[in-house]
């Protein structure tokens, strides 16, 4: 099959991309002194939406109240306006590669369905794991990394090294 | 001007957000742009068919950690003013291990699973969905966890501390360490079998 730019199928240089990343990593730490991030504007969002609906139970909480509650802003956060950010970045990029199309993306093999079912409980356990580890695959690992933090790499270590475990399991989901 | 030029004073505060908005649209459109809307891609790493994830990851993190040096080196940036992550033994590996679990069964992580469903991945969406289930249910359970949360406390300390080593070494072992990943990458891939997607 032809790679064409404008099947959805082109994407750029591996190097180049990782490289364009980098970039931006790096002028994150430049403009605004902090690394990227993803899983800390769900974190604000779910405490700001627990603290609409009970208040007193953020002022209880040992974690919630860390971000909300009092006068804490939780939704104006720099990892909010980030992930809006993201959004549009990801969006502008579906655009210029004609990737735009509304779809469940799975292996053959596999229904939707199931593919969904593997997708909500993924999510359901990274969000849970980004927690406990302060941050997850571009918060901890990523920039972590780039400020050479101890923890930074230990997460990274520990996410790639179990996925390589994992993904066998799983390995009728993918092949 | 020395940065972070948000805490230097150049600009308003009030800069900060609107950094924020065109860093992530960088990222986001990086990440995209390279392969990480699908999942079926990203979780090529693990089998053997796809190495995106292995070279754009450690290109982006060397390219930065050797910036920051250069920075730093020309006084261009003020380390003590950047953010680094305080590091807890115990929760940065058992955290590290349940999103590996998360990542294996989904193929996405949080930052990537919001490209997949900014270019319409209904699959994307529903792993964004789950997360904010799994910090709920993370949050509610604090109690029963925060031990495991504050134990292995380390402060922010930098991993070339932990080895004896200087910042710039650790560097060069890490370019090292990256080149010689993307040389085996090439070379695994092209003996595995290729899978369509």
């Amino acid at each position: 099959m032809k790679k064409s730019k404008y099947d959805g199928s082109f994407y750029l240089n591996p190097y180049l991309g990782g490289a364009i990343l980098g970039t931006v990593l790096l002028l994150s730490f430049y403009l605004s002194g902090r690394g990227l991030g993803a899983s800390g504007a769900v974190k604000n969002t779910v405490a700001a939406t627990v603290n609409i609906i009970a208040p007193q139970h953020v002022e209880q909480s040992a974690y919630y109240s860390q971000f909300a509650g009092g006068d804490k802003k939780p939704m104006s956060n720099w990892l909010i306006y980030e992930v809006l950010g993201v959004l549009a970045g990801a969006f502008i990029s579906g655009i210029v590669f004609n990737r735009l199309k509304l779809k469940v993306e799975h292996s053959p093999k596999i229904t939707s369905r199931r593919r969904l079912l593997f997708a909500l409980a993924g999510g359901l356990v990274f969000g849970f794991g980004a927690q406990l580890a302060r941050g997850c695959t571009s918060g901890a690992a990523l920039s972590g990394m780039a400020v050479l933090s101890l923890g930074g790499y230990i997460t990274m270590v520990a996410i790639f090294g179990t996925a390589f475990v994992v993904a066998w399991i799983f390995r009728k989901n993918w092949i | 001007m020395i940065g972070p030029i948000i805490s230097s004073g150049i600009v308003s505060p009030a800069w900060d957000p609107i950094f924020a908005v065109i860093l992530g649209m960088g990222f986001g459109f990086a990440l995209e742009s390279s392969g990480f809307s699908s999942s079926r891609k990203i979780i090529g790493t693990f089998f053997g068919y796809d190495f995106v994830v292995v070279k754009v990851f450690f290109t982006a993190a060397i390219v930065a950690s050797v910036g920051l040096l250069y920075l730093n080196y020309f006084g261009l940036v003020d380390f003590s003013q950047l953010y680094i992550q305080p590091t807890f033994l115990t929760s940065a590996i058992v955290g590290g291990v349940i999103m590996g679990i998360g990542f294996a069964m989904a193929g996405f992580c949080p930052g990537t699973s919001l490209c997949a469903a900014a270019v319409g991945r209904i699959d994307g969406l529903v792993f964004f969905g789950g997360m904010f289930i799994g910090v709920f249910i993370f949050s509610e359970s604090f109690s029963f966890i925060e031990n495991m949360f504050y134990s292995g406390s380390q402060g922010a300390k930098m991993i070339n501390t932990a080895f004896g080593i200087s910042p710039e070494l650790f560097t060069l072992f890490l370019v090292l360490a990256a080149v010689g990943m993307f040389f085996g990458a090439a070379w695994v891939q092209k003996k595995v079998k290729k899978v369509e997607y």
